[in-house]
């Protein structure tokens, strides 16, 4: 292992400012990513139908799209789909009465071209449905953060508060600004991935923010940053070592856990790493930027009463 | 130092020994099996036919093994999935109609674990292969339909009373009967309230008419009957297509669930849950004369309709019902005791009962038709502006009679029909009757297909990223913290082993993909608390504490720390149950159980083993291998 086990003692405030801007920088170019750009949601947000069919050889997407096209399919999106042998499709919805359908008609025409074809997977979303999960998941994603930064206040004085939950809304918005820069499809079990990512970010940036709140209670020390570094310092075997953990399952999950998981596997290995990140420094540059200081913590709070053991 | 209380290590190895075991039988995979059920519903497989098929089978070479019976059907296993196809091919060939032949899948845990109620987990579709449908109700169609058959009632009650009216008409949920003059406006209030109780009645006005709107209560009353009976409808369907453990759910106000598990050809499925027909009993008017019939253009009150597999007949039906498909409760083929000709015997429901008696009594030597609506869907090529050939799905509705028998006498709750030609006929009727009991169109608003080699790909990915992850993990936390990092590793098996048992113990809960995903998350994040707990001992240890007071401290410390942590993913696993579907739901069950189950095991369960190892001792350890 590389890390010594003694005590670490590494100035991480150094570079706080660079870092702050860089964060802020990300969060806007995410937001305006988002709003031009928007995200490439998947089947399950917007309607339309995907196939998923196997070949027992390699199969040429553009043989593939020739066949679509002449099936009055032209506007069909076709991608391999984990091997060069099978072949994702996916109809945007149409507007008449049996959409429903598309999905074997589709297939039929694939498979006058390829009598070998095997249809491993079929899924339709009428638009109306469609909308009711986009709906119901932004209701979701809302809910979630709201329900978060509940518990923060509950559970936080308001300057740690205010620093944990705008490091939550760093993740989410720079993953979700990556997603859509990078055009990854985003699908329910993405969606999923990133309610996750707000439980274990808000994880992450609470114990950075418990530890530092200790030391401003207990150490003789004055200088803030001087105080704020020796908690993250305290705190950065554990940060390093639950984010690993987690990655490792994460990578294994990326690699071995086939199509469906990928986007899924995708969204957190990110989240994970940004939210490594923004507990360390997006936490502490919004303390300093509320200039927290030891009169903070002059009134003795009553969650105190809970951590002596 | 306190001893670590004792209570706490009984309740780690209950825990253990009950989950354990509870987990056991998802490791003995399920078996290949064919499911034979009687076609009506309650009836048991005779022990003729039991013999019959486990002799064909066995003549077939399958090795069928003896065969139990399973609630009121017989579950007979098979080698492989080859013999399984060829097993129900023989089977139902053997059976014929009498009986329903379906692939399952049997479990194969051993009686003693059986007879303790351990059963493997549920496997969600994406795992096992099969169809999920979400179908919604028309509910337009389901008002306007009941709102025709009311306004019928309306003018029969109209004419039993003798009062005459210009006309009945029907806009959305109201009724308007318009009359010469306000007397018989007046004269047809009080039937009128007494026929239609479920409605408003609107105060007498100026001009000669009875306006009746529907309650709220009674419209939400006919709505919910309306998905209730096409619940039942769709079970009775599924239940002809021979799928064991299909889920036939109502979502919502107007929807329905239907997951078929194991169907391999889906587009079978999609043919008989999506094709929606409905009948009608309505009398036949044999005094037009043919020539007006060729014209197509039927005089006020009636209707021309094509009569079904006869070239150019046309029948001219009353626009008004006598019954409806979903008043149909069961139709039958049957033989006439005195001649032996094929018939088909029909049960109606109350109201239909009450309706068919009433006008069949006055219409006894008069022909009745049964009218079947039937909507299709077809392909149409077209070809549009670019010259290109388009292929478009066109619905069509098709109405046509299926058969027109003479009354005989005052008809009630069950009748005959006579006068079909063989009994194939009588058979196809019997079925159309059957399945023309919809009480409502249908579509299909969502479907998620997985074929069966897909959903065991699906299998394979997920163990095999969760033992690679897990392994990974194992082997840092054994590296990194050692003797400690090997009892944290000792409680995440051990917390696998819980999750495992308590998600078999759930009858509800369902295994699927990204459930898996969530276990594989949970083991990733289970260790946190462990590495929160160590950090801990290890920075008291470095603070000159003693080991187990180093032990104690660090414990009591991460405590709260670990606490939020898991609150807070824990608030995210219920919103994603309540917001999620299907198999995103499931990845919120595990990751719910997985946090619980890894709070207790990663802070009680590695407490109890760092106490055995260091705690034990005459003398408290002078080092901690950590």
């Amino acid at each position: 292992m590389a890390m010594s086990k003694e005590e670490m003692n590494i100035n991480f405030m150094a570079a706080r400012k660079p870092l702050g801007i860089l964060s802020i920088a990300l969060v806007v170019i995410s937001v305006i990513l988002l709003v031009t750009r928007g995200l490439n949601l998947g089947l399950d947000f917007t309607g339309g139908t995907t196939i998923v069919v196997k070949s027992p050889v390699d199969v040429e997407l553009s043989q593939t799209r020739a066949d679509l096209t002449e099936a009055g399919f032209g506007d069909a999106v076709v991608q391999h789909y984990g091997s060069p042998k099978e072949v994702n499709i996916r109809v945007a919805p149409k507007d008449s009465v049996d959409a429903d359908k598309i999905g074997y008609v589709v297939f039929d025409a694939l498979k006058a071209g390829n009598s070998d074809l095997e249809l491993l997977k079929v899924e339709f979303v009428g638009p109306q449905v469609g909308d009711e999960l986009r709906d119901e998941s932004g209701t979701a994603m809302l809910l979630a953060l709201g329900l978060m930064m509940l518990y923060v206040w509950f559970r936080f004085s308001n300057k740690f508060g205010v620093a944990t939950v705008v490091a939550l809304f760093h993740d989410v918005i720079v993953v979700l600004g990556l997603f859509s820069l990078l055009q990854w499809p985003f699908d329910l079990t993405v969606l999923a991935a990133v309610l996750a990512l707000i439980g274990y970010s808000l994880n992450d940036s609470i114990v950075v923010a418990d530890r530092i709140r200790d030391e401003f209670r207990n150490t003789r020390e004055t200088d803030p940053e001087a105080i704020i570094n020796g908690a993250v310092n305290q705190t950065m075997t554990r940060t390093i070592n639950t984010s690993l953990t987690t990655l490792l399952v994460l990578v294994a999950l990326f690699f071995f856990g086939g199509e469906v998981m990928k986007a899924f596997s995708e969204a957190l290995i990110v989240g994970v790493l940004v939210g490594t990140y923004s507990s360390i420094y997006v936490v502490t540059n919004v303390l300093f930027m509320m200039k927290v200081n030891k009169e903070d913590f002059l009134i003795p709070e009553p969650e105190e009463l809970d951590e002596t053991p | 130092m306190t001893r670590y209380p004792r209570w706490k290590f009984f309740l780690l190895m209950a825990a253990l020994i009950v989950c354990g075991l509870y987990a056991l039988p998802n490791l003995y995979p399920d078996a290949p099996a064919i499911q034979i059920s009687h076609a009506e519903a309650g009836g048991e497989v005779t022990d003729v036919a039991r013999q019959r098929v486990l002799g064909a089978l066995e003549d077939a070479n399958l090795s069928p093994g003896p065969g139990e019976v399973v609630g009121t059907s017989l579950l007979v296993r098979l080698g492989d999935t080859e013999a399984q196809l060829r097993a129900r091919e023989i089977a139902s060939n053997l059976l014929g109609d009498n009986y329903v032949v379906a692939l399952n899948l049997a479990a194969t845990t051993p009686q003693w674990l059986r007879s303790v109620g351990a059963s493997p987990m549920n496997l969600g579709l994406d795992l096992r292969g099969g169809v999920h449908f979400l179908l919604q109700v028309d509910m337009d169609e389901v008002v306007t339909s009941r709102m025709e058959a009311w306004a019928g009632n309306a003018k029969l009650t109209l004419r039993d009373a003798g009062v005459r009216y210009r006309s009945v008409d029907v806009d959305g949920t109201t009724i308007t009967a318009t009359f010469a003059d306000q007397v018989a406006a007046d004269a047809a209030r009080s039937p009128l309230r007494r026929a239609l109780e479920n409605f408003a009645m609107k105060p007498a006005g100026e001009s000669p008419e009875v306006v009746l709107t529907l309650n709220d209560s009674a419209l939400k009353e006919m709505q919910d009957y309306a998905v209730d009976q096409n619940r039942t409808a769709l079970n009775k369907r599924v239940n002809e297509l021979g799928v064991a453990e299909a889920v036939v759910q109502r979502q919502g106000s107007d929807r329905i669930v239907v997951q078929l598990p194991g169907i391999q050809d889906a587009s079978q499925a999609r043919r008989i849950l999506g094709r929606t027909a409905t009948l009608e009993f309505r009398l036949v008017d044999n005094s037009v004369s043919s020539a007006r019939l060729r014209t197509g253009v039927a005089p006020p009150g009636l209707e021309f309709f094509p009569f079904k597999g006869q070239e150019g007949r046309i029948v001219a039906l009353s626009k008004s019902k006598i019954a409806t498909g979903d008043q149909v409760i069961d139709a039958r083929m049957g033989f006439d005791q005195q001649n032996g000709s094929p018939e088909v015997n029909v049960t109606l429901d109350g109201d239909g009962a009450k309706r068919m008696q009433r006008i069949t009594g006055k219409n006894v030597g008069n022909p009745m038709g049964v009218l079947f609506i039937e909507t299709k869907t077809d392909v149409q090529k077209s070809i549009d502006a670019d010259g290109n050939t388009v292929d478009k799905m066109v619905s069509t509705t098709e109405k046509y009679v299926i058969n027109v028998a003479t009354i005989q006498d005052t008809l009630g709750s069950r009748f005959r029909i006579t006068g079909l030609d063989n009994p194939a006929e009588a058979s196809e009727l019997a079925l159309l009757l059957r399945a023309g009991s919809l009480a409502a169109p249908v579509s299909i608003v969502e479907e998620r297909t997985v074929g069966p080699s897909l959903g065991a790909e699906n299998i394979e990915a997920g163990l095999k990223s969760m033992a690679l992850g897990l392994a990974l993990v194992l082997i840092f936390m054994a590296v990194w913290y050692k003797v400690f990092g090997l009892v944290a590793n000792v409680a995440l098996l051990g917390n696998l082993v819980i999750i495992v048992g308590i998600m078999s113990l759930i009858p509800g809960a369902t295994l699927t993909l990204p459930g898996i995903a969530g276990i594989v998350l949970t083991v990733g994040m289970a260790v946190d608390a462990n590495v929160l707990i160590f950090e801990r001992v290890k920075e008291d240890l470095r603070r000159g504490l003693k080991p187990l007071q180093a032990i104690e401290e660090g414990y009591g410390k991460a405590f709260t720390t670990i606490l939020d942590a898991n609150i807070t993913t824990l608030i995210v696993a219920v919103i994603l149950f309540a917001a999620g579907t299907g198999s995103v739901q499931g990845f919120a069950v595990t990751l719910f159980i997985g946090i619980l189950t890894s709070m207790f095991t990663s802070i009680i369960g590695t407490r109890a083993m760092v106490e055995m190892i260091y705690g034990r001792g005459a003398r408290a350890p002078a080092k901690l291998s950590i």
